[in-house]
């Protein structure tokens, strides 16, 4: 019923659209001062039109969230995100498909495949595009073992599980780091994402930068750990769920709705539980990788920061610095400026997400500002 | 033609003009009505062969290209690694393996009790059963593939697996039934049932239908000449539906052969570089399942490439199973009424 609702909004929004932009195309001028003016408050609504974005299925459930808060403040508007992976997202940002793109990495910058991710972009807006970190997503080290409730984790030790090196739970490597705790000698079964995913690469990222002895293979979408996989996040999430003596990385949404054992990580400055705060952290102590109000980050997941989980991914959403319609622009600009708010990006939490720290949010809502 | 063909001879006997009696005269009457309907069927004809023919040429035309790239032999190499375009180095055989046993394990299950399904349809259950039971029968292949995946891995695989435990450590000995080490059930021999109960419509409704048309002087002159029920089934419906159950074998075949959702679902897939077994109690990726794992991520034409090319050897392994039949049944020659 909501869906068939939905899509019937979405059509009316569509035509009504349609309409306006026909309108619009006699008196341009008008148009583009009026949204200029509307930009600044996040309350003030434009008068309905349609978004269509596409990509990282990372980011899927927030911006769903954000979506309907939205549309709940600013009736007659419609957003559509299509979570169909962040290489389609870019591809069909970059083919004029879609307004706005989500992605699990920032455009890349240097050729791959003869397509440098970044030129394309702009070479499509006219103008660069930038990326907008909007949503952070610690990826949880998931485990099902009996009776174990806390187990702490080196970037060493959890290279070698997932490479199939350290292979029973009581392990000398795995013991040393939990005195205290019995560990079974059952066989650790490692599960990982059969599907190519985001997940995987930042979590080789992760595995590569803070443990590059222990992790010899380059970071990538496609596993080249061990174990056993599954489909998508749900799948390796339940089969730990259903596997005594399972470990997995997922997102830490999937890790809490199957209320899986989260282990913490000491990348050297003592034992980091998962929270929203120590993920906020982590991405304050990022670093700035792009230009001005293209604000890409350089996540350290090496980092040794005091009360910091490294363990993150940063989606971004990628939209033309300056937009080819006005009336697309002015709503852009509303629907990011709530996503990035601070109310919206608090709510996050609640359903796996950790929320932008201030000072990055401070930044992409100056970039939001400054879109045209 | 022998008499086991279900043909009866007044067919086989040429007409007074030594035509085949069943031939017609090949003329039309160049009526609208019958230009029309010519024009119509002969269009929708020559629509499905140019659709197809076109479907193969663009998997050639989007293949070959990293066929030729490939640094590995694309048939008997177990690698997939093709994100990196100047290195591209993908063969099929794990795949070919994994797609084969599946459909193998889902055939062996689904033909012999579709069959026996349609016989007690058509000629053991009383009237008032027979219509209800086949329209319960066709009623699962409607069910969509989805939901037989997740069915398969939340209810029918925990319950099943202990069997498979048993048979693991019964026959182990023995390479199809060794252990590899995967967790939880989810492995060929179980997508294999699934499979075949997902078919299992596919082969009863057909079978079903042949087995009716079985020519009552046939079946009334095996009882006639003192044959059991069973005897009657096996010298006069059996050998008349041959070729139709055949034909509705092959179509399963070719449903199971592209199953995708419910074998991405259930099925363990394998982490590259691992030790080849011939288990049926190993995961693994078929050619439907590794594509649609891995559609989200086609970022380069490379890559989308060798995926192609994956689905290519899909296409022709789905016809050559298709020609073969073809050729069974044309040498059965039983379908000709």
């Amino acid at each position: 019923m909501k869906i068939q609702r939905l899509g019937l909004v979405a059509s009316v929004a569509l035509v009504g659209s349609i309409a306006l932009t026909a309108c619009g195309s006699d008196s341009n001028d008008p148009g583009t001062s009026g949204s200029s003016s509307s930009s600044s408050a996040a309350s003030d609504c434009p008068k309905g039109g349609t978004l269509n974005g596409e990509g990282s299925s990372a980011q899927k459930n927030a911006i769903e969230e954000a979506i309907s808060s939205f549309q709940d403040e600013c009736a007659g508007t419609t957003i559509n995100y299509n979570p169909t992976g962040s290489g389609a997202g870019i591809k069909q940002f970059t083919a004029g498909q879609v307004d706005f793109a989500g992605s699990d990495s920032a455009l890349k910058t240097v050729e791959k495949d003869g397509v440098v991710e970044s030129d394309a972009a702009a070479k499509y807006c006219g103008s660069p595009a930038w990326n907008l970190p909007m949503v952070t997503g610690p990826i949880a080290v998931s485990y099902n073992v009996k009776g174990v409730d806390k187990l702490i984790l080196t970037p060493e030790v959890a290279a070698n599980i997932f490479a199939g090196k350290v292979t029973t739970w009581n392990d000398a490597s795995i013991a040393k780091l939990n005195s205290g705790v019995t560990l079974p000698s059952e066989p650790i079964k490692v599960f990982f994402r059969s599907d190519e995913s985001g997940t995987t690469e930042n979590f080789t990222k992760y595995l590569k930068a803070a443990a590059p002895d222990a992790w010899t293979t380059d970071p990538g979408k496609k596993w080249l750990g061990k174990g056993e996989g599954k489909e998508k996040s749900a799948g390796v999430a339940g089969a730990v769920k259903g596997t005594e003596g399972g470990i997995t990385y997922a997102e830490w949404s999937y890790a809490k709705d199957n209320k899986l054992g989260i282990a913490q990580i000491d990348n050297g400055a003592g034992p980091v539980e998962l929270t929203g705060e120590s993920v906020g952290k982590a991405v304050s102590a990022a670093k700035a990788d792009g230009e001005g109000n293209d604000l890409r980050l350089k996540l350290d997941y090496a980092t040794k920061e005091a009360g910091a989980y490294p363990i993150l991914l940063v989606t971004y959403e990628i939209v033309c610095s300056k937009g080819k319609d006005a009336a697309k622009t002015a709503l852009t600009k509303a629907f990011l400026t709530h996503f990035a708010s601070a109310d919206t990006q608090k709510g996050l939490e609640e359903i796996g997400y950790a929320p932008l720290p201030d000072e990055v949010r401070t930044k992409v809502d100056a970039a939001i500002a400054a879109l045209s | 033609m022998s008499s086991v063909t279900g043909v009866s001879i007044a067919d086989e006997l040429p007409g007074p003009d030594r035509r085949h009696t069943l031939g017609g005269d090949g003329a039309g009457t160049g009526r609208l009505g019958d230009r029309l309907f010519g024009g119509a069927a002969k269009g929708a004809g020559i629509f499905v062969i140019g659709l197809v023919s076109l479907v193969g040429a663009f998997l050639l035309w989007q293949a070959l290209p990293a066929i030729a790239d490939d640094k590995v032999n694309f048939l008997t190499s177990r690698e997939w690694s093709v994100d990196n375009a100047s290195n591209l180095r993908f063969g099929i055989l794990e795949l070919l393996w994994t797609t084969i046993a599946v459909s193998t394990i889902g055939m062996l299950i689904a033909v012999p009790v579709g069959v026996a399904v349609a016989l007690f349809i058509t000629q053991y259950a009383p009237t008032w059963l027979s219509r209800p039971a086949a329209n319960l029968v066709d009623l699962l292949a409607a069910v969509p593939s989805i939901v037989y995946g997740i069915w398969g891995l939340k209810t029918f695989v925990p319950v099943f697996d202990p069997v498979q435990s048993f048979l693991k450590d019964t026959l182990g000995w023995f390479p199809l039934f060794s252990d590899a080490g995967i967790s939880g059930g989810s492995t060929i021999l179980m997508v294999g049932i699934v499979l075949a109960i997902m078919v299992l419509p596919i082969v009863t409704a057909l079978s079903r239908e042949v087995f009716a048309q079985t020519p009552v002087t046939h079946t009334e002159g095996a009882l006639a000449l003192g044959a059991t029920k069973w005897e009657m089934i096996r010298v006069a419906v059996l050998p008349f539906g041959k070729a139709g159950v055949i034909s509705a074998a092959m179509l399963a075949l070719g449903r199971a052969l592209g199953e995708t959702i419910a074998v991405t679902i259930i099925l363990s897939t394998l982490a590259a570089g691992s030790d080849w077994t011939w288990s049926v109690f190993n995961g693994g990726e078929t050619f439907a399942s590794r594509i649609a794992n891995n559609a989200g991520e086609f970022d380069s034409p490379a890559k989308t490439g060798a995926f192609i090319a994956a689905g290519l050897v899909l296409f022709v392994l789905t016809f050559v199973v298709n020609a073969i039949a073809r050729i069974v049944i044309e040498r059965r020659k039983a379908f000709i009424e």
